[in-house]
């Protein structure tokens, strides 16, 4: 099978079972870095930097990046259609059936259950980046655990945590701000 | 045709004043549809955007579907959500180009490497605000606990747990009885 229709393949069953806007595609792209090896999951996390801090729903950019990355430049209108093409059937049925839709019980319960889902799997992947992010050594016994973590990135992310959820005068920037603000910090730093 | 290229462009320019996604969106949308084009009322528009919350998919893009549906039909739909997406192709490709050209500097990856910890600030606080609309009672807790134990031992495609997860909802909401 030819890489761009893997490509959209790939992004459409992403738009299709994703549910909960741009960083529930998480997962899945984790998943596909995996089994396809297109690219790598520390290149996934610049990604995530370079799709929150441009113009553009985070999920959109998140796709082209990874088809770019993958196959160029048709990779990455590939993968961006992929991913709309179920919400461009989905949307167009529901909205054929708009009233029935918004008042099933089988909807909204189908839903209670997925949110909690969604939740979990971007758990999971935030795992996995803060893994890759963080662990830098290699650890083979427990008392590895101190030495092969980089304790500056620890104190920049306490920083950044502050930051974002508890100062008041900096907790409703946008994200931008703090990703250009760890970007000098890295570079001072030589992280 | 006017119109369908008119809906082209206004969903581009959302695009382009989108940082983020999500409700980042919405009060564009407001000026632009609501303010800018008389496309929906304010109602219509928390509406849209409710539904664009409860199908798959990116809100923004189910979002843009549905509105350039109501105005102009299929095509509508097609040219809304084209427009919604095109600035994101052209932009991420030219600075992907960049970022690749420029990658093997040192301070390039050393502003890198404080990114990377600054997004996992990013998904942390995403979980937050997720878990807070998500996990309501005990049930939703159980699931999210199965969920996230399996998808971090297992290695299984997220497909099985967003099946599974549509089927225990519909379990515990409308066979075990409870109000949904």
């Amino acid at each position: 099978m030819s890489v761009y229709l893997q490509l959209f393949l790939e992004f459409f069953r992403t738009g299709l079972f994703a549910v909960g806007g741009g960083m529930a595609t998480l997962p899945f792209l984790y998943d596909m870095a995996e089994r396809t090896g297109w690219f790598t999951a520390a290149q996934l996390a610049d990604m995530i930097a370079v799709s929150e801090s441009t113009p553009g729903p985070i999920g959109v950019n998140m796709a082209t990046y990874v088809g770019y990355t993958s196959a160029g430049v048709p990779g990455a209108v590939l993968a961006s259609l992929g991913l709309v093409t179920p919400s461009l059937i989905v949307i167009m049925i529901v909205a054929a059936f708009l009233k029935a839709f918004r008042e099933s019980k089988y909807v909204s319960a189908a839903f209670y259950g997925l949110r909690p889902a969604s939740t979990a799997m971007v758990a999971s992947a935030g795992v996995t980046v803060v893994l890759a992010t963080f662990v830098t050594g290699e650890i083979a016994a427990v008392a590895d655990l101190v030495t092969a973590i980089d304790w500056r990135y620890v104190v920049l992310a306490a920083v950044l945590l502050v930051l974002t959820r508890w100062c008041k005068a900096t907790k409703k920037l946008h994200p931008i701000v703090f990703i250009a603000l760890s970007a000098v910090v890295g570079v001072v730093l030589k992280f | 045709m006017r119109m369908l290229w008119e809906l082209f462009i206004t969903f581009a320019k959302v695009g382009v004043m989108t940082f983020g996604g999500g409700y980042a969106m919405l009060p564009i949308l407001q000026r632009e549809v609501v303010e800018g084009k008389g496309w929906a009322s304010d109602e219509e528009l928390t509406d849209y955007f409710a539904i664009g919350q409860c199908t798959p998919g990116i809100i923004a893009v189910n979002t843009a579907t549905f509105i350039g549906q109501k105005q102009a039909g299929f095509w509508g739909g097609i040219m809304a959500t084209l427009g919604v997406v095109f600035p994101s192709i052209v932009i991420i490709t030219l600075l992907a180009g960049v970022i690749d050209a420029f990658s093997h500097l040192m301070w390039v990856q050393h502003a890198f490497g404080g990114i990377r910890v600054c997004v996992c600030v990013l998904i942390f606080n995403a979980v937050v605000k997720l878990w807070k609309s998500a996990v309501k009672d005990k049930w939703a807790f159980g699931i999210f606990a199965v969920v996230l134990v399996c998808s971090l031992l297992l290695d299984l495609s997220p497909v099985v747990y967003v099946l599974f997860a549509a089927v225990a909802g519909i379990v515990i909401k409308v066979l075990g009885g409870k109000k949904a």
